[in-house]
């Protein structure tokens, strides 16, 4: 029982250290290190082009995607060297933000399915930082039952070969200044709907894709619709078989739920040294007892996230496989900042509801408010996460599926019944 | 980093399940639940024949010198069990007591008899109704003879002796009494857990001798009891991921609607969160374990932290092991019951929820104060 690093982990974060020292945009930190919820923060410069030179310059040192094999531009490091950069990387990481998608889902789907000529094309721009890419998955009418997707594919009748694509995608991460995209699709809705699926990997510039700004529930738009008229894409941009696109999805979503690291905050801190500043009824918010029973709440389940991360942590340390405990991160996460900002605009009173410039910590309360709805769905929402825990942890059975073996064009639409 | 036991620790471990899945079936658990013996004797000498019970006693003192994580596996394998037991009272408190604040004289008397379960000691802190504090401590000594009455402590009845709280000219300081002597009157208390009882001590004029140093009785205890929370975390810890098994067992098992219950989200959901608990608690729990040993200066926080997240988990998984149960649940003859009587019972030992709710983050203020300052 210790949080000693072993003697190599020790002299790699020395190195590791010391190279970030030299070469990280120190000038970027107060303004990385004061962002409100929800933003990296930086406006000094264009947060993508800052994003974009420190990927660059990490690449040029052999730091980037160290999870990857060196000649797609990785670092090829274990995954305990890969968890000490990132705690030594810190607040810079939130720099590369507009990354994570394409380093952690889009890139290790390309790596498992592209062929070898296409991975050495892609891949390294995409560590390198000069490529960004998006995922396009999720629809109007397929969220969760992602396999009900009806965005289509269909072989142009040219003889060509190409595929003509049309539909439209949700959600979209990082569409706005995506290079590229990892698509799916539906190419045959007369078989069981996880059948008749095909993945491909397309420019985001190509003729025929509009990209369209969700003006989200919190007001910002991060997150946008993808529309399809009439795409082309050349067969040799499909990933997998024809039909084997739910396949390659799954290599895509273990990524997403792969990422071991610091671990996810619940945002206690913050609203801790709130606590120690507000008051209540002429005492510190923090002697009140009510406070005291919500804050130790949150507090347990913000150190439990952080020992489950390190317990996780040690296992790579030994060379072993971390156990399943990280999947609780988000499903815990989410929830509490949800109970962590209401909390702090209950101690804030009337003014709670008030949202400027004035708000306590620049307003990271009502920002956590307005913003913690979506961590609760995005990417698995709480109810999936739960499912997951429960079959693949727990091992309970599946939920009966009344679509599996129907044609996917005779699944129905609507949950009313027709006229 | 390697916040994990150790491969001999887990043998440990191992090894303590396999004993305690023999010898600590329910039937031995409700055999107690169910009068008139106050603990199983049998167990309790079979533990110490293991070395479990000295484990954390030095060998000078008739222990066996290992260190407090061996203690927490084993505590963590007693609470999976439900054992009926005074471990707690005589280990976690009345023996760590001893050896933290004993004179010499005091802990050659006791702690080799604590090892070897041939003597049972306790810590009589509570006085009835509402939260201990010093303030609220009435016993009191006067010229080495101890009156006042203590309720309810964990197992008063069964005790050789007690380490009890009490005042000398307003302080408290911590009163080693033999039970069995004059002017000592017990008397068992009807609880909401019989598996681990509970008494009532009235002393009258009962000879007192002196544990540490004069006043400094609460500040010894506090002491103690956070050290003693995190053993019991990892019994509520132990007793939490076994609620947790017996209720995914069931909701495989047993069949509704021609499905297994577990099949259905509203269980599955319920089943996920009680892995949720018990997986945050186990974490804290490591991370208390850690100060348990490094001597960590954060020890009170990691002590309040382990404290708080199990005794969450042990109530939700208890509560909710009864809910996937159905009405099986609420029969006496299955063992959900156990739990739940044990998970609340827990609760309350060393304290309560919201008192130690509330000492967590007074601790992370003050460390942070002291950080800014």
């Amino acid at each position: 029982m210790d949080f000693e690093d072993t003697k190599e982990e020790a002299a790699f974060r020395a190195e590791v250290r010391s190279w970030i020292k030299a070469n990280a945009p120190a000038h970027l930190l107060t303004e990385l290190k004061n962002a409100s919820f929800a933003s990296n923060g930086v406006v000094s410069e264009d947060p993508i082009k800052a994003g974009k030179a420190w990927q660059r310059k990490k690449a040029d040192a052999g730091w980037a995607c160290l999870h990857w094999p060196k000649e797609y531009g990785g670092g090829a490091r274990t995954p305990i060297e890969r968890v000490i950069w990132g705690q030594e990387e810190g607040p810079y990481a939130a720099l590369t933000g507009v990354f994570t998608i394409g380093h952690g889902m889009c890139g290790p789907t390309v790596m498992a399915w592209a062929s070898e000529e296409h991975k050495r094309k892609l891949l390294p721009p995409l560590a390198a930082g000069e490529d960004v890419w998006c995922q396009l998955f999720s629809e109007p009418a397929s969220g969760s039952d992602l396999a009900g997707l009806r965005t289509r594919a269909v072989k142009a009748d040219d003889g060509s070969g190409d595929w003509i694509i049309n539909g439209q995608k949700i959600w979209t991460s990082g569409a706005q200044y995506s290079d590229w995209g990892l698509l799916i699709t539906r190419t045959n809705p007369d078989v069981p709907k996880h059948k008749g699926l095909t993945m491909f990997f397309l420019s985001m510039k190509a003729p025929g894709v509009e990209v369209r700004p969700i003006k989200q529930a919190n007001g910002q738009s991060s997150f946008n619709e993808v529309y399809f008229t009439d795409v082309r894409i050349p067969d040799s941009q499909r990933l997998g078989e024809v039909g084997q696109g739910w396949e390659v999805s799954l290599t895509t979503l273990m990524n997403e739920r792969l990422s071991i690291g610091s671990g996810m905050s619940t945002g206690f801190p913050d609203l801790f040294r709130f606590c120690m500043e507000a008051e209540v009824d002429g005492a510190p918010a923090v002697e009140d007892s009510n406070v005291r029973s919500k804050l130790a709440q949150i507090a347990v389940k913000e150190s439990g996230l952080r020992y489950t991360a390190m317990r996780a942590i040690s296992a790579l340390s030994k060379g072993q496989t971390p156990g399943p405990e990280n999947s609780i991160g988000k499903l815990v996460a989410g929830a509490a900042m949800q109970d962590l900002s209401m909390l702090a605009l209950d101690l804030q009173g009337a003014s709670g509801a008030v949202w400027d410039a004035n708000s306590p910590q620049n307003g990271r309360f009502q920002s956590m408010l307005m913003r913690s709805p979506a961590t609760r769905i995005e990417g698995g929402s709480d109810e999936i996460l739960r499912n997951i825990i429960g079959e693949r942890v727990l091992g309970l059975p599946g939920d009966i599926r009344v679509d599996k073996d129907v044609p996917f064009k005779d699944i129905p639409t609507s949950g009313r019944k027709k006229k | 980093m390697n916040l994990d036991f150790s491969d001999e620790q887990k043998q440990l471990r191992d090894q303590v399940r396999r004993f305690l899945s023999e010898e600590c079936p329910p039937e031995k658990v409700r055999a107690v639940l169910e009068r008139p013996q106050s603990y199983d004797k049998a167990l309790y000498q079979g533990l110490a024949e293991m070395g479990v019970l000295g484990a954390a006693i030095p060998e000078e003192y008739g222990g066996v010198g290992l260190s407090h994580l061996e203690l927490c596996v084993v505590a963590e394998e007693l609470g999976r069990a439900l054992a009926p037991v005074p471990v707690s009272s005589s280990i976690y408190l009345a023996a760590e007591c001893l050896v933290l604040a004993g004179t010499e004289a005091q802990k050659q008397a006791w702690l080799p008899k604590l090892a070897s379960g041939e003597a049972v000691g306790t810590l009589a802190l509570h006085e009835g109704q509402g939260r201990t504090t010093e303030a609220s401590i009435a016993a009191s000594v006067n010229g080495g003879r101890l009156s006042g009455v203590k309720s309810p402590v964990a197992d008063g009845a069964a005790a050789d002796f007690a380490i009890v709280a009490a005042k000398e000219g307003g302080k408290v300081s911590l009163w080693l009494v033999d039970l069995t002597a004059k002017g000592v009157e017990r008397e068992v208390l009807e609880t909401i857990d019989p598996t681990r009882e509970q008494a009532r001590l009235t002393f009258k004029g009962a000879p007192a001798e002196l544990v540490g140093g004069k006043g400094d009785g609460w500040n010894i205890a506090t002491q103690v009891i956070d050290r003693a929370a995190i053993l019991t975390s990892f019994e509520q810890l132990g007793g939490a991921d076994r609620a947790l098994e017996m209720a995914r067992d069931y909701a495989l098992d047993r069949m509704a609607f021609g499905r297994p219950i577990g099949s259905f989200q509203a269980v599955k959901h319920i089943l996920a969160d009680m892995y949720v608990s018990a997986t945050l608690a186990r974490s804290n729990c490591y991370y208390g374990a850690w100060a348990l040993v490094s001597g960590a200066a954060e020890l009170p926080v990691a002590a309040a932290t382990a404290r708080v997240s199990a005794t969450t988990a042990f109530q939700h998984c208890a509560k909710n092991n009864i809910q996937v149960h159905g009405g099986m649940g609420f029969t006496w003859a299955f063992d959900c019951h156990l739990y739940y009587r044990r998970s609340n019972a827990l609760a309350l030992a060393l304290g309560s929820l919201s008192q130690w709710e509330s000492a967590l983050i007074e601790r992370m203020g003050a460390g942070n104060a002291g950080a800014a300052a």
